[in-house]
């Protein structure tokens, strides 16, 4: 392949056609194989936390010398799951909500109008998912314990709600764009005012769309770690938190223990992604998509 | 309301400005309160040093401790080779996934350890690529190596492993949505006119993906540059990966001294803006217009 990349056009017919082939097909296996390689090893980590959060004891040698899951009870106790999951899921089911209220109204405006100063608004919109979250969660955390919220549930409330609520816009522009400005017409020529049209006409039409969107934002909210860490304080942790501080603190606690927590958390992300993917493609929970749902 | 509001109402209206703008404006609140705002008071606090003195101090002090200063080498001798390896695997892959029919599973899979995030992959490679994990014994084995030979979790190499792991998948994504942007039937023509692969894709398609690519370096970049929680697990948080980001924490968190954490933050975006400044204005001297082939 090193030969062929460096063909200039005038070049390239002169080489003998059976070397590219063999020359390419190399490439293809090499290509796969790193592909290959990735996948596995990722597995391997996966796989490496389920087995050891069910071994009995696992100090040298391939496998565990048995099998429990008394890790999971001990790390349910230990570790206050109970409670850490109450919070978590009170966290992020603030966030999507609040996201959703604020962020849908304002990418229907971005969609449906144009004004002054708008590219100030999109720019606006989109440097909190741009600039990444531990260069402004720092700021942000002191400006929170000023105000009083840090360490409290609504200051990692507000802190999640940065990033998510530009979210939901951007991912909601294009899909109200695609919806035909002739219904809300028909809507405003029967007497509905801006909100009733909103409820009883848009609401419906868009909620594909919003439910992928809240669906995405509650992925990336139970598995947000900077900006919870930076203003959560001891009763507003969430797993993901909590997570970090056990692993932290490893040699505390059995290994084991931190690795049934570990599960427990996977667990918790992967149900909620398996629903998102229905929903959504897969590549939307990085690119912010042109296409609404699949 | 009343004859008077009608007139400067419809004026408004006819520059977009109506009920229907009005709903923007919660979100803008909200955004100007804790992301404009948090950055205009950090800038201010961090010209007003805890101990007082001159407005600069924190910068000062910054610049001249070899163990702050040294952060921003340590940062970016992470963040480059492994924003470069993550590109340098995702085009060829991407290049491939292309001409993939199901492409879901694959994404799926790489979607994975996005979604799982990092504290998790540390857990995951703490076991894994550890003195008694998989990995290592696959590679003892093999017998090219001895136990004790190669150390993976604990120094620089940790920090990369899992930078690679849960930046790729991120990196491959973009760099596939930008490659399946580009018109097929621009490839064609350049194949109808005698153009081999490796030309079709130094002329046709690298010129075309290289908006996308710097855009694609820039936000791999600037989240490996800002990467915390697997330096502090998988690295050496005292020494060889003490990244700028465990400074600002440490600052903040551990000696309490706001003004410098936010001095630390301010110095860790300016570093960033200005590599994505200069990625930007590289990728200004590359071809620049549509990707999309259809008639213009």
């Amino acid at each position: 392949m090193s030969t062929a990349v460096l063909d200039t056009p005038s070049a390239a017919p002169a080489t003998p056609a059976t070397m590219r082939s063999v020359g390419s097909r190399l490439w293809i296996i090499a290509v796969w194989t790193t592909m290959i390689f990735f996948i596995v090893n990722l597995f391997g980590i996966i796989a490496a936390v389920v087995t050891s959060s069910f071994a009995t004891r696992w100090l040298r040698s391939w496998l565990p010398q048995g099998w429990t899951t008394k890790w999971y009870f001990s790390a349910w106790a230990e570790f206050q799951l109970t409670e850490v999951l109450v919070v978590t899921f009170q966290i992020v089911g603030a966030v999507v909500l609040l996201s959703g209220l604020i962020g849908v109204p304002a990418a229907y405006a971005l969609a449906r109008r144009e004004f002054p100063g708008k590219k100030a608004l999109m720019l606006l919109f989109l440097l909190p998912l741009l600039v990444p979250p531990v260069t402004f969660g720092i700021p942000l955390a002191t400006v929170l314990y000023q105000s009083g919220l840090g360490g409290t549930m609504w200051g990692v409330i507000l802190a999640n709600l940065v990033p998510t609520v530009p979210f939901v816009i951007l991912v909601m522009i294009p899909f109200i764009e695609q919806i035909d400005p002739r219904v809300e017409a028909a809507a405003r020529v029967f007497g509905a005012g801006t909100l009733r049209m909103f409820v009883h006409v848009l609401l419906p039409l868009l909620m594909p769309g919003i439910l992928a969107a809240l669906l995405l934002v509650l992925v990336r909210t139970i598995a947000m770690f900077e900006l919870t860490f930076l203003t959560a304080g001891p009763t507003s942790q969430t797993l993901v938190v909590a997570l970090y501080y056990a692993v932290f603190a490893a040699g505390v606690r059995a290994v084991q223990s931190i690795d049934a927590m570990a599960v427990v958390y996977m667990v918790t992300t992967l149900i909620w992604l398996v629903i998102a993917l229905r929903f959504v493609n897969p590549t939307q929970m990085v690119t912010r998509a042109k296409r609404p749902s699949h | 309301m009343t004859g008077h509001a009608l007139p400067l109402r419809s004026r408004l209206a006819a520059k977009g400005l109506d009920g229907v703008t009005l709903m923007a404006v919660p979100a803008a609140i909200f955004l100007i309160a804790l992301f404009i705002y948090p950055f205009g008071y950090g800038l201010w606090l961090s010209f007003k040093p805890k101990d007082g003195g001159w407005f600069l101090a924190n910068y000062v002090k910054f610049f001249s401790d070899p163990f702050l200063y040294d952060t921003i080498y340590t940062t970016l001798a992470l963040a480059f080779p492994v924003t470069i390896v993550n590109l340098l695997f995702a085009v060829p892959v991407a290049f491939r996934v292309r001409l993939m029919k199901h492409q879901r599973l694959l994404t799926t899979i790489l979607v994975l350890p996005i979604t799982l995030g990092t504290v998790l992959v540390a857990e995951g490679m703490l076991n894994y690529f550890g003195p008694q994990g998989w990995f290592i014994r696959t590679l003892v084995s093999t017998g090219l190596f001895s136990p004790g030979q190669i150390k993976l979790v604990n120094n620089y190499w940790g920090v990369f492993i899992s930078l690679v792991i849960t930046g790729f998948p991120f990196t491959f994504l973009l760099t596939l949505s930008y490659v399946s942007g580009i018109d097929p039937a621009l490839e064609q023509a350049a194949a109808t006119l005698g153009a081999r692969s490796a030309a079709r894709f130094r002329h046709i398609f690298l010129p075309l993906l290289m908006p996308g690519l710097a855009i694609t370096f820039c936000l791999s970049f600037v989240q490996a540059y800002s990467v915390l929680p697997s330096a502090v697990l998988l690295g050496a948080p005292a020494g060889p990966t003490r990244v700028i980001s465990i400074a600002a924490y440490q600052a903040a968190f551990e000696q309490y001294d706001r003004p410098m954490a936010s001095a630390i933050a301010m110095i860790m975006g300016f570093v960033q803006f200005a590599v994505v400044v200069a990625a930007l204005s590289l990728r200004n001297l590359f071809y620049r217009g549509p990707a999309a082939g259809a008639k213009g």
